[in-house]
């Protein structure tokens, strides 16, 4: 077994009791899911081989995600550990919700990458290494002393290494490029033999490329030689060599179209749904910032949906042009991540105090300050529910996968209108960037909100602008209204009228009113995505840990242990029924990436002894971590629960990448820690 | 400014029912009738008309103007009124702000705003002190003004205003100051520009910087002080006996001396509204030496923002069907199942089951 990566000894998918029996006549041929690293050098086009074989893997009908990990730097210098740009996918034939543990097969394009990148591969995984790349300069820049691939260092792997950069430029000779232009279509030579593996068809490929390359043909003709050339390796080298070709079946899925899609272009499909559905047009104020501007990028596109997109000047400009489009009646949108949300907080007291619709998208990464720009983490949540100057309450939602943010989008949309305010959508790194199919919902499913606004005065002959309505929301009134003229400003404002008034009660009853407002916003009740609704231990997660959280909890509850997971969409205002759930169960587990923040609300909220169990290396939870994790509550050893979970030097991103050598222990701990390792 | 059809209005129709709150003695009161003055001249409409402002004693100017009005946060206004004006290049705006609010915390969003050429008349307020944090020097202070924060005398060099809106490349720059008569024209021309229109108006500040401009604002002696620009007319003052010519040597203004109002023979210049070369000349012409210059230094007007966006969105919509439906299948897609429903078609969302009959508007 150990001897065949494919086999899937380890395998982090989905199974319950019954499929676990059934594992041992799953021929190695034919497994349930795979996990295939590609990493390279920043330039070596690692995250468009990932993509096109993640569009292949979703065309073949696998369940798929992906995770995408590159340096902050456009171009590292080549060849250096802090330049490998790498991407994970796992597919398989059943439902697939992480982007992977470990993987099974790591494609390695030059000594950097394979340094990175090998303690996170499966013993016994198959390692596939561009001998051409591991020149003596090269060893010396991921400073390895001697060839990996000469001393027997890898020996508990199985190595397939030659000359894949021989073998393109030999591929690519007749179309008469450059070496340096050959060279180039190496990633394409290494998804031939991807796409060979797995026995995918390289049509999609060839369409895409001649779509890419379709004013400089001679380039599409040499990817596409390339590509051609590595399917055809995998055909010869099977005779000889570890290499076999594996099938894995398509996953039973409901029926419908699909696609695959990204966080990014869910959010920016949803805010266009949304706008729609309230039947206004759209204004998306932003200013680039990583991993944010992709929103920006697609939604300038899209300008036939009654879209208008604006660069800013910076980020608070980009809030502040939408707040001015919304007064105006357009739905103002803006995006940004953390260190531009905090830019464009005092703009968001504005929209709170003034009482306009406005959605922020929050794509989160890891901080504080510039933090870790391409990295994931839920480090925002304390600043979109708790992070502005006053009383200044706004919803919050939180989307769990690329699929579930088009959904959150319309909902943050639908709350901005209905109830005039301000909404903070909170995405991460991981979900924008990441991949998943996705089955395309149909538009008319949606309840439409249409907006509405005052078209006369509402008060017999007086205009009261903050006369509020059954859900507690002001009159939306559009500038260019006739007789309707009248002032609002972020000064307080006296009760109906909107005039300006410091008085105290009238500071009181706006206060209240404000808040009275977002508490009653309607949210749906909170199920339980696995489990009883009560018992011995609930995990509670909010946003992208929804993977690994759900397939943990699945393994948990196979092994017998009565665990559920809950998952919270909107953070605030919480669900009505959350508290009386959470009380259901003897214990409470928080997963997070961050130091405990929704642990702290739901404790505040409920007075319930959550639990947190945190995670603050960039990287996302592995399954295994939280079945970890889970099994303490049911080992019998009390305060044995929660903690911290440290980097893992099996996940992206890898130590190396950043100069660290993965031995680095919390030299500090918070005397509040309440958990010692 | 728009073309629009003249809305008969008075000066009191554009008074609100809210009390003033500025001290007594502001310059502020003149600069609020200059402008209730103005609006029924232009025969503009309060309905389509928008004031908006950021922080300071000067940003509370909507709240007096009855028409529509946002009161924003401090130095943001630029970006807010940019937001309105695309989402609806209809309404017209007047951006109100401060020299602290407009040059200092907001000096950025000034200069955008005057770089992209957002249709609007921006009048900033300038009498060069902080008032309603109580009377710290600002961005336009000159050196050695003594504040709270510069007890003994402020050393930052000051803004100035009208080169900064020019350098920033506006085209439309105007100066005027609180009590003058002529402040109405001057708003006038700035609202029959197309385009961002930047009017500087000194202010005096009664409480922490009382008639710092008198120098050339004071009505004694201001016909010496004063150059009062004029489109195609020479730069006069004094009555006639001194103007402005260019030394061709040195390649900068100098004051000449006109003898029997034979301003040709002294090598006066005449104004020239486009010509942005002397533009720069007039907002760099230090006071003191030269008069004050005042009206309309530049006026050349270039495509708006506004409609540069407009258009992109018409023209990258032109042939184009905003199908919801079909823009979510876009890419490539698979379908599971045989008898899969299609989702996509031709509904606007929310509106009815497939093949419904045609939503009742």
């Amino acid at each position: 077994m150990a001897t065949d990566p494919l086999t899937l000894e380890d395998a982090d998918t989905p199974r319950d009791a019954a499929r676990s029996s059934d594992r041992a006549s799953n021929p190695a041929s034919n497994p349930e899911a795979v996990v295939v690293r590609f990493a390279g050098d920043s330039g070596d086009g690692m995250q468009l081989t990932g993509g096109q074989f993640t569009l292949s893997t979703a065309l073949a009908g696998n369940d798929l995600a992906t995770f995408p990990d590159f340096p902050a730097e456009i171009r590292a210098p080549q060849g250096t550990l802090f330049g490998v740009s790498a991407f994970q996918i796992n597919f398989g034939s059943t439902a697939i919700e992480t982007a992977g543990d470990a993987p099974d097969v790591l494609v390695a394009m030059n000594p950097a990458a394979l340094k990175t990148n090998l303690a996170a591969l499966k013993p016994g995984g198959l390692i596939i290494a561009d001998t051409g790349e591991f020149t003596k300069r090269n060893l010396e820049k991921a400073k390895y002393t001697v060839n990996p691939l000469e001393d027997g260092g890898l020996d508990k792997w199985q190595v397939l290494a030659f000359d894949i950069s021989a073998q393109t430029v030999e591929a690519v000779k007749p179309f008469g490029l450059g070496n340096k232009d050959a060279l180039r279509c190496k990633n394409m030579w290494t998804l031939g033999l991807a796409l060979w593996m797995f026995d995918r068809p390289r049509g999609p490929i060839h369409d895409w490329l001649n779509a890419k390359f379709k004013t400089r043909p001679e380039l599409a003709a040499a990817n596409i030689a390339a590509l051609d050339a590595g399917h055809a390796y995998g055909e010869t080298a099977e005779l000889a060599g570890p290499l076999r070709q594996v099938h894995v079946d398509a996953v039973a899925s409901a029926p419908g179209l699909y696609r695959t899609i990204t966080g990014a272009e869910a959010v920016s499909l949803g805010l266009v749904a949304g706008a729609q559905l309230a039947h206004l047009p759209m204004f998306f104020g932003g200013y680039p910032i990583t991993p944010a501007s992709s929103i920006l990028h697609h939604l300038a596109r899209l300008k036939e949906f009654g879209v208008t997109t604006f660069q800013a000047e910076d980020e608070i400009a980009a809030i502040c042009a939408s707040i001015g489009a919304s007064y105006a009646g357009s739905l103002g949108v803006t995006s940004s991540s953390g260190p531009g949300i905090a830019l464009k907080t005092e703009a968001m007291g504005l929209a709170i105090m003034t009482e306009l619709p406005l959605v922020i998208v929050n794509s989160q990464r890891g901080g504080p300050s510039t933090g870790l720009p391409t990295k994931t983490e839920q480090s925002d949540l304390y600043q979109a529910v708790y992070g502005r100057n006053g009383d200044a309450p706004l919803p919050v939602i939180a989307a769990r996968s690329p699929g579930d943010a088009f959904d959150c989008a319309i909902e943050a949309c639908r709350i901005a209108v209905e109830y005039m305010t301000p909404v903070m959508l909170l995405t991460d790194g991981y979900i924008a960037n990441a991949a998943e199919p996705w089955q395309v919902p149909d538009p008319a499913s949606y309840t439409a909100f249409p907006a509405t606004f005052l078209e006369q005065k509402n008060d017999g002959d007086n205009l009261l602008p903050y006369k509020r309505d059954g859900k507690g929301a002001r009159p939306w009134i559009r500038p260019g209204t006739p007789g309707l003229m009248h002032r609002i400003g972020g000064i307080e404002k006296a009760v109906d009228t909107g005039h300006i008034d410091y008085s105290p009660s009238n500071h009181q009853a706006m206060t209240d009113a404000r808040k009275a407002k977002i508490d009653g916003i309607a949210v749906p009740d909170q199920d339980v995505c696995l489990g009883e609704t009560r018992g011995t231990l609930a995990v509670v997660g909010w946003g992208s840990t929804f993977g690994p959280i759900h397939q943990a909890v699945r393994r948990a509850r196979a092994r017998g242990m009565d665990v559920s997971h809950v998952h919270v969409r909107h953070i605030w205002p919480l669900p009505a029924n959350l508290g009386d759930l959470l009380r259901g169960f003897d214990n409470v587990l928080v997963p997070e990436m961050n130091t405990g923040q929704f642990k702290t609300v739901l404790r505040d909220q409920y007075l319930v002894d959550a639990r947190p169990l945190t995670k603050t290396s960039g990287q996302p939870f592995q399954i295994a971590e939280l079945e970890a994790a889970i099994a303490k509550y049911f080992d019998g050893i009390a305060g044995n629960e929660g903690g911290e979970v440290d980097a893992n030097l099996q996940q992206l991103p890898t130590p190396e990448s950043g100069h660290d050598d993965g031995s680095l222990r919390p030299q500090f701990k918070s005397p509040q820690s309440e958990y010692d390792a | 400014m728009n073309d629009m059809t003249p809305f008969a209005t008075t000066l009191k129709d554009w008074e609100t029912d809210q009390e003033v709150r500025w001290c007594p003695g502001c310059g502020d009161y003149a600069i609020l009738k200059a402008v209730q003055r103005t609006l029924p001249q232009l025969g503009a409409n309060p309905a389509n008309t928008v004031f908006i402002s950021g922080i300071g004693c000067s940003s509370r100017f909507p709240y007096y103007m009855e028409s529509y009005g946002f009161h924003t946060i401090h130095g943001r206004a630029p970006a807010i009124a940019t937001g309105v004006k695309l989402a609806n290049p209809d309404l017209d705006i007047w951006l109100v702000t401060g020299d602290g609010d407009g040059l200092s915390i907001g000096g950025n969003h000034l200069m955008h705003v005057l770089r992209r050429n957002v249709n609007m008349q921006i009048m900033l307020f300038n009498n060069e002190i902080y008032g309603l944090t109580k009377g710290q020097y600002s961005p336009t202070s000159r050196e050695g003004t003594k504040s709270p924060t510069t007890p003994l005398g402020s050393y930052d060099h000051p803004a100035r205003p009208a080169a900064f809106a020019l350098g920033a490349g506006a085209r439309f720059v105007a100066r005027g100051f609180d009590v003058s008569k002529k402040l109405p024209e001057v708003l006038m021309a700035a609202h029959a520009h197309q385009g961002a229109a930047f009017v500087e108006i000194f202010q005096n500040c009664v409480v922490y910087n009382k008639d710092v401009f008198d120098d050339f604002a004071q009505p004694k002696g201001a016909e010496d002080r004063q150059l009062w620009l004029e489109n195609g007319q020479p730069m006069l003052f004094a009555g006639g006996t001194q103007g402005i010519a260019l030394d061709r040597h040195l390649l900068r203004p100098m004051v000449v001396s006109v003898e029997n109002g034979d301003w040709e023979a002294a090598g006066v210049l005449v104004h020239d509204v486009s010509n942005r070369t002397v533009a720069h000349m007039l907002v760099e012409m230090p006071f003191g030496p030269f008069p004050m210059a005042l009206g309309v230094l530049y006026d050349d007007p270039r495509p708006t923002f506004e409609a540069a966006v407009a258009q992109e969105r018409a023209q990258s919509s032109a042939g184009k069907e905003p199908d919801l439906a079909r823009l979510l299948s876009k890419g490539q897609t698979w379908t599971v199942g045989d008898n899969a429903a299609d989702p996509v078609s031709t509904r606007p969302p929310g509106q009815g089951a497939p093949n419904a009959d045609e939503p009742l508007t």
